[in-house]
């Protein structure tokens, strides 16, 4: 592959195990997507269904009792699954930055908001503290954070939720990274925020060409964000689609599903009053996938077939992905 | 800050008048008396002497005249003559007071320089042999009981080795010192071993870390950066609990090592049923468990930024 056309991320047939006393169990399963330089892609799911540890995995911070069992990761063409330990730490923070969820939690509470965002300088680019301190103000200024020479002096506890991912994202974005992982980024935030926190991160990565992997249970949020989604259900991936598409013409019926559980604007003017539907049955554990398609006790079209044989990635028109034996 | 120590600090008077009462009370309720105890040595009882002590020390005066009595004393720091040596107990516990400050201080320091580290270090490779090496030092420090141990210690440094005396204040320098603290310092300091190993492990897990991992920190920077500090906070109070106990639990070191402490007066009064004696020593004590615990209330405002005590 050229340098132009090469994916700035490219998962291939990921496989991540969780190993218990009662033996190993596959949390992640085949899953392969690929992301562009400046390209936005979502992965949507229901929580258990292994869209964190995908992310954990390429950011190489899998931890016990989870654990990369195949596949590969490669950034920039370069394979990082197996990169030694001090290689890899190069390549956090620098190249690939995250968000998490929970912004209260992800902060140290005993260290000035500023200092945390200046680590950054101070580790990538061997800025003196002085130094840092001060550029640590300049991305709160860039994360519009009012009074951000104040503010960077403020503990997590002092801010609010929406502040403290802001500085989430300027600690994240502190050394222009190429790849923007958000994990849920504003799933523990008032509704009013979360707009707010979506478009400064779009706006800041859109501005930088830093791609962006947005996970989320929310398809709505994703959908709005990322220009592609990829559906997991129990571990793999289900359906991948332009987010233009997926609302109108979902392939999969688990979409389907998550589509039509969707309260969507102008909906009652188009088709007239209807119930939200909901996905009968429940997320199975990992303990537990049952064999054949793993939606198959849910699903509303399923056949003999879906209950033996795992549906292969079946590609469709203008470059969509579906795991199903009955897909359409 | 300055507003918040001395609000601490006034707060220790009700808590010491409150501490005050329950002693005095206690001892007052208590079947036997100084005065009885006296002629206790099988010559019977001479009762003309019995009441003539009763009146001397005060004994006959309902409860609330002899405490309204105790605590004008205390107003004025003077704690009272002692049944049995007839000297002040403020001097007596004076006298015993810097060897026991000397020692319990030197213990926990013992304590926490071994302990600390060790906890730390065992964490950081939990089920590593390092990790199961120190905790079996720690659950052995925790379950030896301090009079052998310190038997042991005397055996090998003072007798077989000579390094230090066996026992004996001296001049109070490290080369008395040193076999005591450690005798009374090995129980705290695997406490502290074990509840820094569990505090590291706590925060090891925190989702700030995973995000200082996120950021391409190695390990070392982790911990120093952001493991140790958070640590410390919960390290801290047991630190301070066990500072303020130790003072009052030294009596067996003290008795064994023939250190002048005030575990041992506390105990030999008790059992001279010297009641100003007692109640002196158990009222230093507290007060000294009070400081600590003080100590500690400043020294959590001082490192957590979180802690507000309005």
């Amino acid at each position: 592959m050229s340098g132009a056309n090469m994916p700035l991320l490219s998962v291939e047939d990921l496989h991540i195990s969780l190993t218990t006393d009662a033996g190993r169990f596959p949390a992640v399963e085949g899953v392969s997507f690929s992301i562009a330089r400046g390209e936005t892609v979502g992965l949507v799911g229901e929580s258990g269904c292994g869209k964190s540890i995908t992310a954990l995995s390429i950011m190489g911070l899998l931890r016990d009792p989870l654990g990369l069992a195949g596949g590969k990761i490669k950034l920039s063409g370069q394979e990082i699954q197996n990169l030694p330990a001090s290689q890899l730490r190069a390549l956090r923070g620098k190249r690939i930055a995250m968000i998490f969820q929970e912004p209260m939690t992800a902060l140290n509470p005993l260290k000035a908001v500023g200092t945390q965002i200046a680590e950054m300088f101070v580790l990538h680019q061997g800025a003196s503290w002085r130094e840092a301190e001060a550029k640590a103000v300049d991305a709160l200024t860039q994360v519009k954070v009012p009074a951000p020479a104040q503010r960077a002096k403020d503990f997590p506890h002092q801010l609010s939720g929406g502040m403290r991912q802001r500085v989430m994202i300027a600690i994240a974005l502190a050394c222009e990274p190429d790849l923007l992982i958000a994990d849920e980024p504003t799933t523990a935030l008032d509704v009013t925020v979360q707009s707010e926190i979506v478009d400064l991160m779009k706006e800041l990565c859109a501005a930088r060409g830093t791609a962006i992997l947005m996970i989320s249970h929310d398809l709505g949020l994703v959908t709005d964000t990322c220009k592609r989604v990829c559906v997991m259900y129990a571990g793999r991936i289900v359906e991948q689609q332009d987010s233009e598409r997926i609302f109108n013409s979902p392939q999969h019926p688990y979409t389907q599903g998550l589509v039509a559980s969707l309260p969507r604007l102008g909906m009652r003017a188009r088709h007239g009053r209807r119930r939200l539907t909901e996905i009968a049955g429940v997320v199975p554990g990992i303990t537990s996938y049952p064999a054949g398609c793993r939606f198959h006790p849910r699903c509303t079209r399923r056949t003999e077939i879906c209950e033996t044989v795992v549906p292969e990635l079946t590609a469709l028109a203008e470059g969509s992905l579906v795991r199903c034996h009955h897909h359409g | 800050m300055a507003g918040f120590i001395i609000r601490r600090l006034l707060q220790m008077v009700p808590m010491l008048v409150a501490i005050a009462l329950l002693i005095f009370v206690l001892f007052s309720v208590i079947p036997g008396s100084f005065a009885t105890g006296q002629q206790d040595e099988g010559l019977g009882l001479d009762m003309a002497v019995v009441t003539r002590m009763r009146q001397e020390l005060g004994l006959d005066d309902p409860l609330h005249v002899r405490f309204g009595k105790y605590v004008a004393q205390l107003a004025t720091l003077d704690l009272g003559i002692s049944f049995r040596s007839r000297q002040p107990v403020a001097d007596m516990i004076g006298a015993r007071m810097w060897p026991s400050l000397i020692l319990t201080a030197a213990a926990m320091g013992f304590a926490i320089v071994i302990g600390v580290p060790l906890g730390f270090v065992a964490a950081l490779r939990p089920g590593s042999l390092v990790d199961l090496g120190l905790m079996i030092v720690a659950v052995s420090g925790l379950s030896l009981p301090k009079f052998w141990l310190g038997i042991l210690l005397m055996y090998l440094f003072a007798l077989t080795l000579g390094w230090f005396p066996s026992f004996g204040y001296g001049d109070g320098g490290l080369y008395h010192l040193t076999l005591p603290a450690i005798a009374l310092g090995v129980s705290p300091m695997a406490l502290l071993a074990r509840t820094t190993r569990a505090a590291v492990l706590d925060i090891m897990n925190a989702d700030f870390v995973r995000t200082a991992r996120s950021k391409g920190m190695n390990e070392y920077r982790v911990v120093v950066w952001h493991v140790l500090r958070n640590a410390l906070v919960l390290v801290l109070t047991t630190i301070g609990l066990q500072f303020g106990s130790l003072l009052g639990q030294g009596v067996v070191v003290e008795k064994l090592f023939a250190w002048p402490g005030i575990g041992s007066l506390l105990v030999d009064s008790v059992f001279q049923r010297d009641i100003p004696a007692v109640q002196g020593c158990i009222l230093v004590i507290s007060l000294f468990f009070l400081v600590i615990n003080t100590s500690v209330d400043i020294a959590y405002k001082l490192i957590d930024p979180r802690i507000r005590y309005n």
